[in-house]
């Protein structure tokens, strides 16, 4: 029961995309297409999860001062254990997110949650809330990209909809990102507060 | 308190080696077949053998030489995004067979099309020799039609070609003028 609510608390409650407009960059720039979205927010995920257990571990064992370089050595560890993974297992998924994936290192999701949950709480939940905070962003992500997906070009997890002809490019490009997410907030805190 | 980072440190260290160690076939592989599927899909056979592979221009061009063609990499540091490589197969008289994008950063829905675009209809370079016609683009007076919106990618593109075919005319030479010297020695 504990868990559910730390699982459903990143998802919904305290959204990481929606709600704490956190890792911003990540969100802006991989979701130009569904699959790319979903792709960032599930690498995310993994670095996240692992990141919280491991410092959740080591928690006592690491002194105040140092802990935020600790940090960042653990989650950059991971973060370049996932590239290499990613590289050699799924190619396709590595060629799309390119350059964003040693940009996971420095998303403030990963060190936030580590700072303000993993270092203060038990591994199980600590789990727990990584799990939450990466699922939260991958549904996040996939939402937007699939917006913009299919406004931009008709296609939605590259199935079209509606011939690409009617396709608005600019929700593919840059300012689309802009647009879709500051719709989506806007629908997101409406839902919230109904 | 620097013995637990310098700690931390040692065994993200010792890891990130193993980990290396582990992916390093792999990804050497999937480079591997990556290259050699490209050939394979630019030549338009799906059973050939590289015979010979030469890098000229400090590595900016490559030739693969295969008993069905040549298939040329060519770079183009001056497309929209930086840097556009393009695979281009040239059949033995220099008809061009097919080509493949490997890297780029284009503009998605604009110059991103490069990797379609050249392959069908008014802007197809496919059965064409750069011999013979004139691969630019029509605003520049070729008989290319540039993609819609994106003629900097297109011009950058059609360089790669025209760039290729000319490294592969100019090795073509300097190899059957160092046979015929060979011979009639």
């Amino acid at each position: 029961m504990k868990y559910l609510k730390v699982l459903l608390n990143g998802i919904v409650k305290e959204n990481p995309t929606f709600v704490l407009l956190l890792g911003m960059c990540p969100t802006l720039g991989t979701t130009s297409s569904a699959i790319n979205g979903m792709s960032m927010g599930l690498a995310t995920t993994a670095v996240l999860v692992f990141s919280n257990l491991i410092i959740s571990c080591l928690k006592n064992l690491i002194p105040d001062s140092v802990r935020i370089p600790s940090f960042i050595v653990v989650i950059a560890s991971l973060v370049t254990i996932l590239q290499m993974v990613l590289q050699a297992y799924v190619p396709s998924v590595y060629e799309a997110l390119g350059l964003f994936i040693p940009l996971i290192v420095v998303n403030c999701i990963i060190l936030g949650r580590a700072e303000a949950y993993a270092a203060k709480n038990d591994p199980i939940s600590s789990i727990f809330d990584g799990l939450g905070m990466g699922l939260g962003f991958t549904i996040a992500l996939t939402l937007l990209g699939a917006c913009r997906e299919v406004l931009g070009t008709g296609k939605i997890f590259s199935m079209t909809v509606f011939p690409e002809n009617y396709g608005a490019l600019l929700f593919v490009l840059a300012p689309g990102a802009f647009i879709v997410l500051g719709y989506l907030i806007a629908i997101v805190n409406k839902l919230r507060k109904a | 308190m620097a013995g637990i980072l310098t700690l931390i440190s040692v065994v993200a260290g010792a890891s990130l080696a193993s980990v290396n160690e582990m992916t390093k076939g792999p990804i050497e592989l999937i480079k591997q077949q990556t290259l050699e599927s490209g050939i394979r899909a630019v030549l338009n056979s799906n059973d050939l053998q590289v015979q010979a592979i030469d890098s000229l221009q400090e590595g900016s061009v490559i030739i693969y030489r295969t008993d069905k063609g040549n298939a040329v990499q060519a770079t183009d540091a001056n497309a929209f995004g930086g840097n556009l490589t393009v695979l281009v197969g040239f059949a033995g008289d220099g008809t061009i067979q097919g080509y493949q994008v490997l890297e780029t950063s284009e503009t998605p829905g604009l110059g991103a099309k490069a990797s379609f675009w050249f392959k069908e209809g008014k802007g197809s370079i496919l059965g064409k020799n750069p011999s013979k016609n004139n691969l630019t683009v029509i605003k520049d007076g070729g008989e290319v039609d540039a993609i819609t919106a994106s003629t900097i990618t297109s011009r950058a593109f059609l360089r790669c070609v025209n760039a290729a075919y000319e490294a592969l005319s100019m090795s073509a030479d300097a190899e059957s003028g160092a046979t015929k010297q060979a011979n009639s020695n």
